[in-house]
């Protein structure tokens, strides 16, 4: 029955299924075994093809792929446009796609074109008698609401590194999109990629944050214990308005939220609108020359120090373990 | 150009939030009601636009209860030129589509070559409206701009996106929503204030729009609200140095946490 079933959106990135997408089929693959229903996979863009078996592997039973080159670059009016008609062909009761940058383009404008109800930045997925109900903090992670969506497609939007991609294997099933592209009108005209290495903030598995007690622009200590750990580096508001680090680092209710397994906060004292931006990561360290700052209340470890001192050290100690 | 600016009513963010007795909404008591701060980066910006341009009108078009009037007199006071208030019992429960549609609604017969709104309001959290508006219009949009400019007859935007930050164009009209690091937001002059007292606010229901409430109505609902998951108490790293604070971190982050 199509309306038990659960299709989950797949991003592709370099030519492989991105983790956000692994982990957005993981939540559908749970979620349709909930409601009795199969696990579809829409896979869009380069070699979108050459995914599905490990789409396949990771819980899809049926996989709709497109390799059109009008999917890339990826332009909301294009896919929102394209997954609008294989949403309404396939009629499933729930669409799960990861919450990244590009998902935060295409969420509205699909949620317009289907007329159906959506929630973004989703921490927990279920089925609830007939809705779907989904778990997501509001109010910069002051209170988690449980919102019921109501009506089919159900559009969820998960946030990264939330959830986990599935070990059951899907039955596989391959069919190519028939449906032809619509043409953006937005276009791009340049691209810059981040320089390789970086990771971005809202999907890194480690992040490290500096605070006032920086003192200044000079965050190396910090993005040296990041580049060790593959992980990304963050800022409060304050470091932010200091001028010291970029308003793309900010971690916080007026700035990103990120879900890392690991979240150093350095010399950040833990005002209540930067912990909204970093609660649902999994593990937190605070360092922090003041034994009173309220990190320390948030945090899973805590270190009073220097953070000059204790984080380079840090490093080091890392770099060792790791031989 | 004349340029349509979304705005929404919010609570301040330094507020305190509480949740209120029915258990599916936040407590209004007390709290500071403000002009969403990304919504405010969408103000700044069209008011920029004009003044490089020499003219030009600022709509600032918002939907919501009586109180959120205040809202629309803040934007005037920044510089807008006019406002538009959707209010109407039947959008108390409204989700962001029905919002979208009141909106879409509000400025479909307006003259505008541009419309611009937050990327986010720092309540819901949604990020949803502005692109479902552009959707409803059936106009093109660029989300989470940190420049924007205008050429003849498009707009040029600067955004960040999966893998790094792109320049895209759209053709006009077109609706653009900010992200922080826009601009900086102005703050309204005693001057500003007084003219906006002055300047035009209407107020319009569903009605005035052509819309019924079921037109509106919510497909999506907040059914309870709880408190963000407590984390349990949390272990004080001991050691005399800098570098035993460290071994005995790193130890407990690999062999305890299992995180490195």
């Amino acid at each position: 029955m199509a309306d038990k079933d659960v299709l989950a959106i797949v991003q592709m990135d370099g030519g492989k299924p991105a983790k956000a997408g692994l982990e957005a089929l993981g939540a559908a693959r749970e979620l349709a075994d909930a409601l009795g229903g199969g696990t579809l996979a829409a896979v869009l863009g380069e070699k979108a093809g050459g995914a599905a078996d490990e789409l396949a592997a990771h819980g899809a039973d049926l996989i709709l792929y497109s390799e059109d080159p009008g999917l890339v670059p990826c332009m909301a009016e294009a896919h929102a446009g394209l997954l609008a008609a294989v949403i309404s062909e396939a009629g499933p009761r729930a669409v799960v796609m990861g919450h990244t940058l590009r998902a935060k383009d295409l969420a509205g404008r699909l949620s317009a074109a289907l007329d159906a109800p959506a929630a973004t930045d989703c921490v927990a997925i279920s089925a609830d008698g007939g809705d779907i109900v989904a778990t997501r903090p509001m109010y910069g992670g002051k209170v988690f609401a449980r919102v019921a969506l109501k009506a089919a497609p159900a559009l969820l939007f998960l946030r990264p590194n939330v959830f986990s991609p599935s070990r059951e294997a899907g039955k596989g099933a391959v069919r190519e999109i028939s449906h032809p592209v619509p043409e953006p009108r937005a276009k791009v005209e340049s691209f810059e990629p981040r320089p390789a290495g970086k990771v971005e903030l809202t999907e890194a598995d480690v992040v490290v944050s500096g605070g006032r007690g920086m003192g200044g622009p000079d965050f190396s200590v910090l993005e040296e214990l990041a580049a060790e750990l593959s992980g990304a580096v963050g800022a409060s508001r304050s470091a932010v308005d200091e001028g010291w680090r970029p308003h793309s680092d900010q971690v916080g209710q007026t700035g990103k939220t990120v879900s890392p397994t690991l979240y150093v906060a350095c010399g950040i004292s833990g005002a209540v609108q930067h912990l909204a931006g970093m609660s649902t990561s999994k593990v937190v360290v605070a360092v922090n020359k003041d034994p009173e700052a309220p990190i320390f209340s948030k945090a899973d470890y805590g270190v009073v120090g220097d953070l000059f001192e204790v984080v380079p050290a840090l490093t080091e100690a890392i770099r060792k373990r790791k031989g | 150009m004349d340029i349509i600016v979304l705005i929404k009513q919010v609570p301040d963010t330094g507020a305190a939030v509480s949740i209120a007795a029915d258990g599916a909404s936040i407590a209004a008591e007390g709290l500071k009601w403000v002009v969403n701060p990304y919504d405010e980066y969408a103000v700044e910006e069209a008011l920029r636009i004009n003044e490089a341009a020499g003219g030009g009108t600022v709509t600032v078009v918002s939907a919501g209860e009586a109180r959120a009037a205040q809202a629309v007199r803040a934007a005037l006071a920044m510089g807008a030129d006019r406002g538009v208030l959707v209010n109407d019992p039947a959008l108390s429960g409204a989700d962001s589509l029905g919002v979208a549609k009141a909106l879409a609604k509000a400025v479909s017969g307006m003259d505008f070559g541009l419309i611009l709104a937050g990327s986010r309001a720092v309540d819901d959290e949604a990020g949803l409206v502005g692109p479902m508006v552009a959707q409803l219009l059936d106009i093109p949009h660029v989300s989470m701009a940190t420049t924007v400019s205008l050429e003849g007859d498009s707009v040029l935007v600067e955004a960040a996106t999966d893998g790094g930050t792109a320049v895209v164009r759209a053709p006009l009209p077109a609706l653009v929503t900010a992200e922080k690091g826009l601009n900086e937001p102005r703050f309204a002059s005693m001057m500003g204030i007084m003219k906006a007292k002055k300047k035009p606010l209407e107020e319009k229901d569903l009605s005035a729009l052509g819309l019924s409430a079921e037109d509106v109505a919510a497909k999506s609902a907040v059914a309870a609200m709880s408190p963000p998951p407590a984390r349990p108490p949390g272990k004080m790293i001991s050691g005399d140095t800098p570098e035993q604070l460290a071994e005995n971190l790193a130890a407990a982050l690999a062999d305890e946490a299992k995180v490195i």
